[in-house]
């Protein structure tokens, strides 16, 4: 999936985390991570941030996060947010739910 | 390397510090030998003057010279102006290399202490916490030897044991006369209790009062008598009152942290000890204080009154004190305005020594006589120990205040702690600094239940009580398992092999030490 044009998803509140996604021109994901806890979960920030842009098909993108503390399903949620925002496409909620379709 | 009784390991010496490892929270005996104190006779003719016309007068006259100890008070909290003036004086007269002594963490900016750090006037450092600035240049190893951290008990210990005699005192007083009858109460700038001075005004080498209010003789109320002090010294300001409820003392509305609070006192009601006479503290922090406002209800319906409150003292106390709740209120200290003027004009609100509210190696103090005991923490974990002096990365958060101490005299203990904090769990499996020994801990009161401590010495007792409420009581493994679940399992904070700061409990030994980060 490619993404159209720069997005945001997220507050930089405490608990919460502020994601922005860019089209990358030079192609790659490059991620620029800002977080209260990057010492205890910076590995583990980025490997969700991954994983999301994966889930999407994602390739190229420019990822700036402030991260403010956010539990794991919150950056998920801002993540995907901010790809749909950026990529101009509707989040499929059916997709997780097995009653949905 | 050595292990103590707390399971952490320490090493032998650390520069030139011999480490007595913990053995248990009442494994020491104390000393037979005399109490060792710095103060010296003196002999004044009528018509002597005790009053200088500056700071660098006073320093020069104390005989302060490079190597030598200093010591100030907390009373101002982050709202301290003399510390900075007289650091400034005494780096402008050239001296150097000072041990830095106060009776607890000061966190001034303008200067800021570490400032006075990197330039050589101060190489030691012994207090009950470090943070800010200085915190991260301890731990960044820029401090040339480790900080010492003692508790508000342990402080009185070590200086009537010898291990921190104090050449100069410097007692900020909101009001004194000029022969050095001084208090706290009185004046545009008051701050209270002067509790945390007393060992210093009765024990240092030299004693300057420094004021910015100077009374006509004699000085009335007086906290620190004249007998004590050396020199008297007037000054523009020495504190900013508004400040002192800044840093530890928080008032809250965070809806969790009410949970715990109402949790808490509804613990202190179900307990056995609830009953007419019993005594409590409730201290600084933002459940702590709000605590106090749930406890003052739960007071109320079952019309219990309690014998004293202890400690740090909120205007929540004192209100509780004109309602007839609380016969005798105890302060070292006073968290704001209210309970600052309290001590002036109510009969049961009294100034006290803090030696005598924390030091377990006197001959009996308040702590031994009191009934609950509500702390803070900023880690516990799965055998009950406290951390409050580090935060998750390992940085310098806070100081060890008076939690050990009232952990170790209180029949029971209560720890109040959210089990996260953002991402950050609180409910750990080892804790990264230890600070409080988890047999000393009797609960910790969270939003998702409170954990009793089987190895308690009151645990059965309060096991019983608890149990016919419909409070609920969870394991502090469950707990630590459900912090694991909602943030995952943080990366193991590394450190180098040197010690940045030693981590003494109320006896002298040490507990745990804090190693520098690796970075």
């Amino acid at each position: 999936m490619e993404l159209k044009k720069p997005a945001m998803a997220g507050t930089t509140e405490s608990s919460d985390v502020m994601i922005t996604l860019r089209p990358n021109p030079e192609g790659g994901i490059v991620i620029d991570l800002k977080s209260d806890v990057k010492a205890l979960f910076g590995d583990a920030i980025e490997k969700t941030i991954l994983e999301v842009l994966k889930e999407f098909q994602v390739e190229n993108a420019l990822v700036n996060v402030v991260d403010k503390g956010a539990l794991d399903f919150v950056i998920r949620a801002r993540m995907q947010c901010a790809v749909c925002r950026a990529a101009e496409i509707q989040f499929d909620w059916g997709k997780e739910d097995a009653h949905g379709k | 390397m050595i292990v103590n009784s707390a399971g952490r390991e320490l090493p032998e010496k650390i520069g030139n510090y011999i480490v007595r490892p913990y053995q248990g929270a009442y494994a020491t005996p104390a000393p037979e030998t005399p109490v060792i104190t710095k103060r010296t006779m003196g002999h004044r003719v009528p018509g002597d003057t005790k009053l200088l016309p500056d700071l660098k007068a006073a320093i020069q006259a104390a005989g302060l010279k490079d190597g030598m100890t200093i010591s100030f008070h907390h009373a101002f909290r982050e709202g301290d102006l003399l510390i900075g003036q007289v650091l400034t004086a005494i780096r402008e007269l050239g001296i150097q290399g000072l041990r830095f002594a106060p009776s607890a963490v000061v966190n001034i900016k303008n200067p800021s202490i570490a400032d006075f750090v990197l330039d050589g006037t101060i190489d030691r450092i012994e207090a009950s916490g470090i943070r800010g600035e200085l915190g991260d240049a301890a731990l960044a190893g820029k401090v040339k030897n480790p900080v010492i951290l003692r508790t508000h008990g342990a402080r009185p210990r070590a200086i009537e044991a010898g291990e921190l005699s104090i050449d100069v005192t410097f007692i900020a007083a909101s009001a004194a006369d000029d022969y050095g009858n001084c208090t706290g109460l009185v004046g545009p700038n008051a701050c209270g209790s002067l509790g945390y001075a007393f060992v210093d005004a009765h024990n240092a080498g030299c004693v300057v009062v420094v004021t910015d209010t100077l009374v006509d003789y004699p000085c009335c109320p007086a906290s620190i008598s004249q007998q004590y002090v050396d020199y008297v010294v007037k000054v523009d300001q020495i504190g900013d009152p508004e400040k002192i409820g800044k840093g530890a003392a928080r008032l809250t509305k965070n809806p969790r942290d009410l949970m715990i609070a109402e949790r808490t006192a509804d613990l202190i009601a179900a307990s056995r000890r609830f009953k007419d006479e019993f005594s409590f503290q409730t201290g600084a922090g933002a459940i702590a204080i709000a605590t106090t406002k749930y406890l003052a209800d739960r007071m109320r319906e079952k019309g219990v009154k309690a014998s004293f409150a202890l400690g740090g003292i909120p205007a929540a106390i004192i209100d509780m004190y004109d309602e007839g709740l609380v016969r005798v209120v105890e302060c070292s200290q006073s968290f704001d305005a209210v309970a600052a003027r309290a001590i002036f004009d109510r009969p049961g609100v009294v100034e006290i020594d803090n030696a005598d509210y924390a030091n377990a190696y006197s001959k009996g103090g308040f702590l031994n006589r009191e009934d609950f005991g509500v702390l803070g923490a900023l880690e516990v974990d799965t055998d009950f120990n406290v951390n409050i002096l580090t935060g998750s990365s390992g940085e310098m958060m806070g100081g060890l205040g008076g939690g050990p101490d009232v952990a170790g005299g209180a029949a029971i203990s209560i720890v109040t702690i959210p089990i996260i904090r953002g991402r950050t769990p609180s409910i750990v499996k080892r804790v990264f600094t230890l600070c409080t020994p988890g047999e000393t801990v009797a609960a910790v009161v969270t939003e998702a239940g409170i954990a009793l401590n089987p190895k308690h010495k009151n645990y059965a007792e309060l096991k019983e009580d608890l149990e016919k409420t419909s409070l609920k009581l969870v394991t502090i493994e469950a707990l630590q398992q459900l912090c694991e679940k909602l943030t995952g399992v943080p990366k193991p904070i590394e450190t180098t092999d040197r010690v940045a700061c030693i981590v003494e409990y109320r006896d002298g030994t040490v507990i745990d030490v804090i190693r520098e980060i690796k970075r």
